[in-house]
């Protein structure tokens, strides 16, 4: 087995636009994966809409791809009625933090063993450019023309504050971090959530003085500093700026656990 | 076990303990919660796991997640959940996955009257959601056949692999009856289709002869994709116009094809009925006691109870129809169900409506007075 073997190949090419980094998550969720060597018929892959929620149909599991935001609801259905499954919701900003916001805080609320990978392009690719709730303020969009006005979420700090157990930033452009957050978040017990910063230079980088996937690529790494120095930076310095590192990496008791001990003897 | 008092919507949750219910997920809501309570207190000790979610929207896709992994599963809601079920109920149908929905109607629009009966949902039942998907509706009129109908639902949603809506009335979810469960008899259980087909030979949305998809469980070797957005045999994304149209027919055509063996309804005195009624649930008892009333008088007139409401059982009642020269459609609503007995109606048959909706029950009289209306 190699990485390739959790990828559908024969289905390629892929839909996405020159430059597109959702590849690279992708990508390093297939080496993870063969690292890990998950088990095809063990493993389910919940997505949605949008770009992020299109590009799971290409890897190699059964694959549940919902309504627009729901991935994390019908992942509760699948890990609730099959504990022995692990359970994969792969998303975009959009979907997990905008229409599927509500869910979202509920899954970290409950502690339920699914890992979350939210891909961060701070803008709606697939319908041609409007702004999510990650759209950094100023930026333009499709329905921001005067530049977005509104401030931008901060995933983790969401995540941790509705419970989830584990929590971590990375981004495409440092892709051995990418990895490795991938792995520690699909090796630990609960909910756990990893943000990670992706490019549309298509839609963003054209309508920010970006579109060159490369220059999208160096946006990220001038954007992104670690937990090391992050501490030596003054909150001014840290304005704009997206820390990378794990937040929360801790346990308590996980939901299908809990009901496994309350109904302990009960049933057939 | 004897007879026993007991509530429609308990009824509700041991037919779908009896069908094999493995999942339900809910969000409280009058006048339906007693099923959830119910089905929370018993799915453990049946092997199987409730869930509340945080809304009607997550309830649905709980649900259907359950599903995907081979799991009979449900939730239950009354109309403003309905409402938000809409969008995960056509993925649903789109993606062939069976599951039972029941929706205790209440008074609406909106927030409307959590208490109070009516039967305005027939036909967001079969229309609330975008583009062209099938639905089979299931309308009981008592609490035994709640019992009975539940069952089936899930039996026709595992046999037809669709999502089944279970129509229930407010009046008959809090009316207590006497029912001898067991007496109910040998109910057959039907669950979904398995394949042997080896996984690389096997192609999920290629039906057979019957035109329904074998879907088999995820986790169970077979590895393809189910989704919402039109897809080829594997699940694949595919808005090819050939794919496309071959989807359409296949999730509409397989409900067509098989209506035959979906449509349940009931006839009373319709043999020689000059003026029938047309009436579904609770108004269907009070429609049965104006045909006895009328049939004292010397009246001919008859009941026709779809059970079945969709797909319509059109056929029975152009059968039902032959002798009429009336037909009356009781309903408590602005207006629904007439407009498929218009369709069904030759021309020279006059339909007339008696809607009701300030949320009390259509009495017998109140009909027996439109049937004299109808013949001066």
């Amino acid at each position: 087995m190699s990485w390739k073997d959790y990828i559908k190949e024969n289905m390629f090419p892929l839909f996405t636009c020159a430059g597109c980094t959702h590849g690279t998550v992708t990508n390093a969720f297939a080496r993870v994966a063969d690292e890990l060597k998950l088990d095809k018929d063990k493993t389910v892959i919940v997505c949605a809409i949008g770009c992020a929620g299109r590009i799971p149909t290409f890897l190699d599991f059964p694959v549940l791809r919902v309504t627009h935001g729901r991935a994390l609801a019908f992942a509760t259905g699948i890990k609730l009625s099959h504990p022995e499954m692990k359970v994969v919701a792969l998303m975009g900003d959009g979907d997990a933090l905008a229409i599927g916001g509500n869910h979202f805080i509920h899954a970290a609320r409950r502690n339920i063993d699914i890992t979350a990978i939210v891909s961060r392009n701070e803008i709606y690719g697939m319908t041609g450019g409007q702004y999510a709730p990650t759209t950094p303020p100023g930026a333009r969009a499709t329905t921001a023309p005067y530049g977005m006005l509104e401030p931008a979420f901060d995933t983790c700090k969401m995540a941790a504050g509705a419970g989830a157990t584990y929590v971590a930033r990375t981004d495409a452009y440092h892709v051995q971090h990418l990895q490795r957050t991938l792995k520690a978040a699909l090796e630990h017990k609960g909910f756990a959530v990893v943000e990670v910063l992706t490019s549309c230079p298509t839609q963003f980088g054209r309508r920010n003085k970006v579109a060159d996937p490369a220059k999208m690529l160096e946006r990220i790494k001038a954007l992104t500093v670690t937990q090391a120095q992050a501490e030596r930076m003054t909150p001014e310095e840290l304005e704009g700026k997206f820390v990378i590192g794990e937040f929360v990496n801790t346990s308590r008791p996980e939901l299908t656990e809990i009901y496994a001990r309350a109904f302990a003897g009960m049933g057939v | 076990m004897s007879s026993q008092l007991i509530q429609g919507n308990e009824a509700c949750a041991w037919g779908a303990l009896k069908a094999g219910v493995k999942f339900c997920a809910g969000y409280p809501i009058t006048p339906s919660t007693d099923v959830v309570e119910l089905l929370a207190q018993e799915l453990p000790k049946a092997g199987g796991r409730f869930i509340q979610m945080e809304d009607e929207i997550a309830s649905m896709g709980a649900v259907l997640g359950a599903s995907v992994m081979g799991e009979k599963a449900m939730t239950v809601t009354s109309g403003p959940g309905f409402d938000l079920m809409q969008e995960n109920i056509a993925f649903g149908a789109m993606a062939q996955l069976p599951c039972v929905v029941v929706n205790v109607q209440r008074s609406g629009p909106s927030t409307g009257g959590a208490t109070l009966p009516a039967q305005g949902d027939l036909l967001q039942a079969k229309y609330g959601t975008s583009g062209d998907s099938p639905r089979i509706v299931l309308y009981p009129n008592s609490v035994e056949e709640i019992y009975r109908m539940t069952i089936q639902a899930f039996n026709y949603a595992e046999q037809y692999m669709t999502p089944v809506i279970l129509l229930m009335d407010e009046i008959i979810g809090h009316m207590r009856e006497n029912v001898d469960l067991e007496g109910v008899g040998d109910v057959e259980i039907v669950s979904r289709r398995r394949t042997d087909v080896p996984p690389a030979e096997y192609r999920p949305y290629a039906a057979d002869e019957t035109g329904i998809p074998i879907l088999m469980p995820f986790g169970s070797g077979y590895r393809y994709v189910v989704q919402g957005m039109h897809h080829d045999v594997n699940g694949m994304p595919n808005t090819g116009a050939a794919n496309v149209d071959a989807t359409i027919r296949q999730i509409n055509g397989k409900i067509d094809r098989h209506k035959e063996r979906i449509w349940l309804w009931e006839e009373k005195e319709t043999e020689d009925a000059d003026i029938l009624l047309v009436a579904v649930g609770c108004v269907s008892r009070s429609a049965l006691e104006a045909v006895r009333q009328a049939r004292r008088q010397g009246l001919k007139v008859g009941l026709f109870r779809p059970i079945t409401v969709w797909p319509f059982p059109e056929e029975p009642l152009a059968r039902a129809l032959a002798h009429a020269r009336a037909v009356l459609v009781p309903e408590m609503n602005w207006g629904q169900l007439i407009h498929k007995v218009k369709e069904v109606k030759p021309d020279a048959v006059k339909a007339v409506g008696l809607n009701k909706y300030d949320g009390t029950l259509i009495m017998p009289e109140e009909i027996l007075k439109v049937i004299e209306e109808v013949r001066a």
